[in-house]
């Protein structure tokens, strides 16, 4: 199906599952239980999942296929960003000029950085990419505010121009639509118990990500894809083959921050509102640390691992100590104050310590991340011998 | 002419803490050829020894003081330390009062400990490993370290003061005989740059003139031989990364002063020490003093009003910028040396 091989094609088919059904999986527990804080369901959580999914699956193709350790990619989604609102702004209160033109604007400066930093490789194109982002984010903190909105960070507001749907100066400022429909509107169904939210924004992103799932796909299958693996793996050979290499790490490095740009652009769809903290280095870590948890170079892997920190960010870290100690209530009462003692530093506001530790613990034990664990186990299970499976999925 | 003095000045206290922890991170490159993106951790946890020295030397006990009355007409309650008690009081005021240079004493046995576990239990495992992943774990490290250190410490800056005897500010062009009052300069940042320059010349005479530093410097050129010669290469390497760790702890605790310190203060350190190792060149360790003092200096001119009103936001992308120019046309650095890692 769509030039994919069957192994693909279900791979595909799977994710597109997820994707739909998302709001009722997410939702194993009924509303109003005691685990129902434990639900991802809801649609700001989900929209996360989604476009930090997209992001992560960018950045893989860089890092996956090359090598190359970006540490600046975060630059991109935050122009995205910038030129989204501007779209909302200017233009329409409709999100799909927006999100183009994030896409677009990230490329092009994905170009313009992509060109300097990749006549460099190894730790020195880290550094290059990493010194890039920290100017863009000094810039777009000070000097252009008045077109990144400074540190207040930049938001649509009631009196812009918005050429085609033609300035309001009474109301609401106009919340981001796809053709009258509202992002944020979404169909609350109650069925015995359990709340199942589909919401509209969290479609329009599940949609384009299948699209840039399936463009990853191609491009992992792709002779294209391949020349990219070569070069992770000899870069030198490949030069002394003949071939010049970095007109394919730049369209690499330019389709990448395209994907980031997309994501930015998402974002901006989903809330108008985009700030200078989002092109911080540490916002580039996060999406390092995303697609080495989930799996490096592996296809799912990057969705995976975006989904895991982000409901780690957005579920951990809400238990406090009452909490906990409810849960350990049964326990006699010492032994309940001292487990809640041992735990709580992982939990709650110390959730990233949770996330360095399990980052640790992948980079030592699975280089390949969760898809890694994922296979292991499987093998486990099945009970074949290690050596057959290695070969056959290689 | 006193504007110029003051910036280069200005710029030579932030770039001593750029030149030192860039000076752990090349030793522990050019010994172990591994990127250490924990090194900004280490010199927060240095600065976090000051922090909890002074904290164990404040420790006090509460006393009834009979002379005294509180505002009930009850015999006033006062909290003194236990060094009072042990030392007398002018003296244990004096020990609390120059608790950051004290924990200089503190800080170097610890951050050696630090650095020595850190190397035989995580790092070793990495030398067989790729680049990339060695920057990845220890980026891992420093999320741990640091977030263990929010979980005691707190998120907020926790402000430390230097010696009394330190406080205030001194006239510099008084002193090189210029009109009194032009340049006023605090003395604890010319002491930090004077510390940062004898520590910077022990470790460089301690690797140039004794043996262990002999050994470690052919090491540095050639591994397998020295290994081959029958020396214990590897105990000497982490030893040096014990080194490399107790400086990046000093600098820390050093700067404790003029930086309050808090649980990031590392990672901000960090990202700038990396481009100064980049520009002084990959390895080398008279480079990256030099480059960090260059951008130190470089950054507190770009901060001046005069240069910030002509090209405005200039202080802030100032030091990326002039490492992107350096790095793509002097691909080795200023003093990179031959073969390390010119990729």
């Amino acid at each position: 199906m769509l030039g994919l091989n069957k192994k693909d094609t279900s791979l595909l088919v799977a994710v597109a599952l997820l994707v739909a059904l998302a709001p009722i999986i997410l939702n194993p527990f009924p509303e109003g239980s005691a685990l129902a804080q434990f639900n991802a369901g809801y649609p700001d959580l989900m929209q996360r999942f989604v476009i930090f999914g997209i992001f992560a699956v960018g950045f893989n193709i860089l890092f996956g296929l090359t090598g190359y350790l970006s540490f600046g990619h975060a630059a991109f989604l935050g122009a995205g960003s910038y030129a989204g609102v501007w779209m909302l702004k200017l233009l329409t209160i409709n999100v799909i000029p927006a999100i183009l033109i994030s896409t677009v604007v990230a490329g092009l400066f994905s170009i313009l950085i992509g060109y300097i930093s990749l006549r460099r490789s190894g730790i020195y194109f880290s550094i290059l990419t990493l010194a890039f982002a920290q100017m863009s984010f000094a810039l777009a903190a000070s000097v252009l505010t008045p077109i990144t909105g400074g540190e207040t960070g930049l938001q649509t507001a009631l009196d812009d121009p918005r050429i085609l749907d033609g300035a309001n100066t009474t109301g609401n400022i106009p919340a981001p639509s796809l053709f009258g429909m509202e992002m944020s509107d979404s169909l609350q169904v109650n069925v015995a118990g359990w709340l199942w939210t589909f919401n509209v924004g969290y479609y329009l992103a599940g949609v384009i990500l299948l699209i840039a799932f399936y463009v990853a796909i191609r491009i992992f299958r792709s002779p294209f894809g391949l020349m990219l693996r070569a070069i992770k793996s000899n870069q030198q050979r490949l030069t002394y083959t003949g071939l010049n290499t970095r007109p394919y790490m730049l369209a690499c490095f330019v389709i990448s921050g395209m994907y980031a740009g997309l994501a930015g652009g998402l974002m901006v769809a989903m809330d108008p509102l985009a700030g200078a903290e989002r092109m911080q280095w540490t916002a580039s870590g996060e999406v390092v640390l995303m697609t080495i948890l989930g799996g490096i170079g592996t296809l799912i892997g990057p969705v995976l691992g975006a989904g895991l920190i982000k409901y780690f960010e957005n579920i951990f870290s809400k238990i406090n100590s009452n909490l906990l100690h409810e849960w350990f209530a049964f326990l006699p009462d010492g032994l309940e104050d001292f487990v809640v003692a041992i735990i709580y530093p992982f939990i709650g506001k110390g959730w990233h310590l949770t996330l360095g530790l399990m980052f640790m613990a992948v980079i030592i034990f699975l280089p390949g991340g969760l898809v890694e664990l994922g296979q292991k186990i499987a093998r486990k299970m099945s009970g074949k011998s290690d050596d057959k499976q290695t070969k056959s999925t290689e | 002419m006193d504007q110029i003095i003051l910036q280069i000045l200005n710029g030579l206290d932030k770039g001593s803490a750029y030149a030192l922890i860039a000076l752990g991170l090349t030793l522990i490159f050019g010994t172990l050829g591994v990127v250490n993106f924990a090194h900004g951790a280490l010199f927060m946890l240095g600065a976090f020894c000051a922090v909890t020295l002074n904290r164990i030397l404040s420790l006090s006990h509460t006393v009834i003081d009979e002379t005294k009355k509180d505002f009930l007409g009850n015999p006033l309650k006062v909290e003194v330390p236990y060094v009072q008690g042990w030392f007398g009081e002018s003296t244990g005021q004096a020990i609390i009062d120059w608790s950051v240079p004290l924990a200089i004493l503190f800080t170097i046995p610890v951050m050696i400990a630090i650095g020595v576990i850190m190397e035989r239990g995580l790092i070793k495992h990495f030398y067989k490993r790729p680049h990339a992943d060695q920057i990845l774990v220890t980026f891992g490290l420093a999320i741990v370290l640091q977030e263990i250190v929010k979980y005691y410490f707190g998120a907020n800056q926790i402000p430390m003061n230097a010696p009394q005897a330190f406080f205030g500010s001194f006239d510099f062009g008084a002193m090189i005989g210029m009109e009194p009052g032009a340049i006023i300069y605090p003395y604890w940042r010319i002491i930090y740059f004077c510390f940062a320059a004898v520590l910077v010349g022990g470790v460089l005479a301690f690797l140039q003139f004794t043996t262990f530093g002999m050994v470690v410097r052919a090491g540095m050129a050639d591994r397998e031989t020295v290994g081959l010669l029958g020396i214990n290469i590897d105990r000497r390497f982490t030893i040096m990364f014990g080194i490399a760790a107790a400086v990046a702890g000093l600098a820390g605790v050093m700067y404790t002063p003029i930086n309050p310190p808090n649980y990031h203060m590392g990672m901000d350190f960090l990202v700038i020490s990396f481009v100064v190792v980049v520009v002084g060149g990959m390895g080398s360790l008279p480079g990256a003093i030099l480059a960090g003092l260059l951008l130190g200096i470089l950054e507190s001119f770009a901060s001046m009003r005069q240069i910030i009103e002509l090209l405005p936001g200039i202080n802030q992308v100032v030091i990326y910028l002039a490492a992107i120019v350096i790095l793509l046309t002097r691909p080795r650095g200023l003093m990179g040396r031959k073969g390390v890692m010119e990729d």
